[in-house]
C-alpha cells in the first residue's frame, strides 16, 4: 500500500503514453506480423494460418529476385552512406577541432541540409544527378563537362550495378552534418587534464590523436554508425523523391509500398517485418548497451 | 521563484571549451581552404534551387544551367506557390499542435522517469525507446485501419494523432535527459516536504523551469512533422495532405518544370530552414538527444 503511495502517482501520469505505446508500437506489431504469417494476398483474401511461407517466397520464390535485389540495394546504400557520413562528419570535426575562425558560421552551414526534407532535396539532386552524358550534359555532368573533367561523368543512380552509390549522396549530404555534430560533441568531451598530461609526456600531436583522442571517440563513432545505420535501413523518402519508385533503386522500405498498391498485405506485412528484425538487430543491443553505460556513470 | 534555467548540456558541449590563437601557418591554410571547399560543396545544391528557381522556360537549358538567370523572373515561384499555397498552410495545422501535444505529453512522461525510479523502470524506458527507432512501415498497415475505425477524419487530424503518438519517444528522451541534469534533486526534494504531490510539483515547480525543454522538443516535432513523407503519403493526399506530398507531386510528374520544382522545395524548407537558422542551437539540442546518450 505504501509502494501504490509512493509510485501511485507517477505511473498513473506515465500510463497514458504507456497504453498509446503498447498498442500502437507493441500491439500493431504484432498485427502486422499475424497478417504476415496469413494468406490475404488480396483486399478480400481468406485470413488462413500458412506459418512462414510468406517469408519463404521473399527469398526463394520472388518474381526476378525482387526482394532479393533490393537488400542488396540496400547494402550498397547503406555502405556507401555509414562510410561517407564517417569520413566528412570526423573530418569536419576535426577540422572545427584544430580551431577556425567564425567556427559558429561553418557549423551552422555544414548542419543545414539536416533541416531540409529529403522530398525537398531530392528535388534538387535529381536535376544534379543528371544521367545524360556528353553533349548534352547536365547536373553535377555538366559541371564536369565544363571543368574538362568529362571522364568523371557518370550514369549516377541510373547505372544498373552501382546506382546505388550514388543515391547515397545525398543522404551523405544530408547528414555528414549530424556525424559532425556528434563527434564535435565528442572531441570536446574529452577531459582537458588527458590532452595536457599527453603534452607534458612530450607526445606529438599525432600521437595525441593516435593515442589519447582517437579512442576516446569510439563510443561517439558506435553511436554515429547506430544511428546512420538504422536510417539507412529505413531510407523511403529520399529514394521516392530521387528516382521514384521503381526496380532500379528499389529497397525494402519502396517494396513494401508497391505491395499495399496491389493489395498484397500479407506480402507487405512479411516485408516490413522483416525490415523491423534488421534494425533491431541493430538497435536492440545499442539501447541495453547504453542502458547499462548509464548505469555505470 | 527566479531559477535560471541551463540549456541543455549536449548544446553547450559543442561550443569550443577555450579560444587558442594558433599562429597562421600551412597547416592553417590547408585547414581553411579544406572548411571553405566543403562549405561550397555543401551549399551548391542551395545554390541551384535558387538560382533555376528564379529562371524563365528559356534559360534552363544545359549549357547554362549553372549560371546566374539571365533574366530573373518569379514566375516559376507563383506557379509553385499557386500548387502549394493549401498544403503549405495546412502542414501548419499539421506542425503547431503537434509540437505543443508531444511537448506536454513528452515532459510528463520526462519528469516521471527522471525522478521516480520505480522497479523496472529502465525496462519501460528502453520499451518507449524502441519506438522512435522502429521502421514505421512495420505498423502502418493495421495503423491505416485502426485510424478509420476510431473514426479520426482523414488527412490533417489523422496525422497530428499518429505523429503525437510516435513523438512519445523522442520527446520523453529529450525531457528525462533535461530533468535529469538539470533541474535539482533537492528542488524536487523540497517540494516533497512542503507537502506538495507529484502533479503539483510538476505543475507549480518543473513545468516553468522547463522552457529550454520545450524549446527543444517544440522544434523537433515541429520539424519532423513538417518534413514527415511517410506517414503523410500513407494516411493522405494532396487534397487533405501535408506540403510534403504536394511537393512530390508538383516535382515528381512526367516531364517536371524543374524551375518550378525548385522553387515548391524552397516554398516547403523556408519554415524549417528559418526555424533553424534562428533557433540552430536548441534544433542541434534535439539533433543530439537522438543519439540517446547525451
Amino acid at each position: 500500500m505504501r509502494r501504490l503511495r509512493h509510485w501511485g502517482p507517477g505511473l498513473l501520469l506515465l500510463s497514458p503514453s504507456l497504453i498509446l505505446l503498447a498498442v500502437f508500437v507493441y500491439g500493431l506489431i504484432a498485427w502486422t506480423t499475424k497478417l504476415s504469417v496469413s494468406d490475404q494476398h488480396d483486399a478480400l483474401g481468406s485470413k488462413g494460418f500458412v506459418g512462414l511461407k510468406n517469408y519463404q517466397n521473399l527469398f526463394t520464390n520472388d518474381i526476378q529476385d525482387r526482394f532479393t535485389h533490393s537488400l542488396k540495394n540496400l547494402l550498397i546504400f547503406t555502405v556507401v552512406f555509414l562510410v561517407g557520413t564517417m569520413f566528412f562528419g570526423l573530418l569536419w570535426a576535426f577540422l572545427l577541432e584544430r580551431g577556425v575562425r567564425a567556427e559558429g558560421f561553418f557549423r551552422t552551414v555544414y548542419l543545414f541540409p539536416m533541416a531540409v526534407s529529403f522530398v525537398a532535396s531530392g528535388v534538387v539532386w535529381r536535376w544534379l544527378m543528371n544521367p545524360v552524358e556528353g553533349d548534352g550534359a547536365g547536373g553535377i555532368n555538366g559541371l564536369f563537362a565544363a571543368m574538362h573533367l568529362d571522364f568523371l561523368q557518370n550514369k549516377w543512380w541510373t547505372n544498373p550495378n552501382w546506382g546505388m552509390a550514388a543515391m547515397a549522396m545525398p543522404a551523405i549530404w544530408q547528414l555528414s552534418g549530424y556525424v559532425m555534430a556528434l563527434f564535435l560533441a565528442g572531441f570536446r568531451g574529452i577531459p582537458a587534464e588527458l590532452k595536457e598530461a599527453a603534452a607534458v609526456d612530450g607526445a606529438s600531436t599525432y600521437r595525441l590523436y593516435r593515442n589519447v583522442i582517437f579512442p576516446q571517440l569510439t563510443p561517439v563513432a558506435l553511436s554515429a554508425l547506430i544511428i546512420i545505420g538504422h536510417m539507412s535501413m529505413k531510407m523511403f523518402d529520399l529514394i521516392m523523391s530521387v528516382s521514384g519508385p521503381q526496380w532500379l533503386t528499389e529497397v525494402p522500405a519502396v517494396y513494401v509500398w508497391q505491395t499495399l498498391l496491389t493489395s498484397d498485405y500479407a506480402k507487405a506485412a512479411a516485408i516490413s517485418i522483416v525490415l523491423l528484425v534488421l534494425v533491431a538487430l541493430v538497435i536492440v543491443p545499442y539501447l541495453i548497451y547504453t542502458n547499462r553505460a548509464e548505469k555505470n556513470s | 521563484m527566479t531559477t535560471v534555467a541551463a540549456p541543455p548540456a549536449a548544446v553547450e558541449s559543442l561550443a569550443p571549451r577555450r579560444k587558442t590563437r594558433r599562429p597562421f601557418g600551412p597547416g592553417s591554410i590547408v585547414k581553411y581552404a579544406l572548411a571553405i571547399l566543403f562549405l561550397l560543396i555543401v551549399l551548391m545544391p542551395l545554390y541551384v534551387l535558387i538560382v533555376t528557381s528564379f529562371k524563365s522556360g528559356g534559360d534552363i537549358g544545359v549549357t547554362s544551367q549553372w549560371n546566374l538567370p539571365d533574366h530573373w523572373t518569379t514566375a516559376s515561384w507563383v506557379k509553385a506557390w499557386s500548387s502549394l499555397r493549401d498544403s503549405f498552410f495546412r502542414t501548419f495545422q499539421l506542425a503547431i499542435p503537434v509540437a505543443l501535444i508531444s511537448s506536454v505529453i513528452g515532459a510528463a512522461n520526462g519528469f516521471v522517469l527522471s525522478r521516480w525510479r520505480f522497479p523496472g523502470a529502465d525496462v519501460v524506458f528502453t520499451l518507449i525507446l524502441f519506438g522512435m527507432f522502429i521502421p514505421y512501415q512495420a505498423v502502418m498497415i493495421p495503423l491505416r485501419e485502426i485510424v478509420t475505425t476510431i473514426g479520426i477524419a482523414p488527412g490533417i487530424p489523422t496525422l497530428v494523432f499518429v505523429h503525437c503518438i510516435y513523438g512519445i519517444p523522442i520527446c520523453t528522451l529529450i525531457f528525462r535527459n533535461y530533468y535529469a541534469t538539470t533541474v535539482p534533486e533537492e528542488l524536487v526534494e523540497a517540494a516533497r516536504v512542503d507537502g506538495a504531490g507529484l502533479l503539483r510539483t510538476f505543475g507549480w515547480i518543473i513545468l516553468p523551469i522547463s522552457i529550454p525543454g520545450f524549446v527543444v522538443t517544440i522544434i523537433w516535432q515541429f520539424t519532423s512533422a513538417w518534413n514527415d513523407y511517410l506517414f503523410a503519403i500513407f494516411l493522405s493526399n494532396t487534397r487533405n495532405g501535408p506540403i510534403t506530398i504536394a511537393l512530390n507531386a508538383l516535382a515528381g510528374a512526367q516531364s517536371p518544370d524543374y524551375a518550378a520544382s525548385m522553387a515548391g522545395a524552397l516554398i516547403t524548407s523556408l519554415p524549417t530552414l528559418i526555424v533553424y537558422v534562428l533557433l540552430g542551437r536548441w534544433f542541434i539540442g534535439g539533433l543530439m538527444a537522438g543519439s540517446v546518450k547525451s
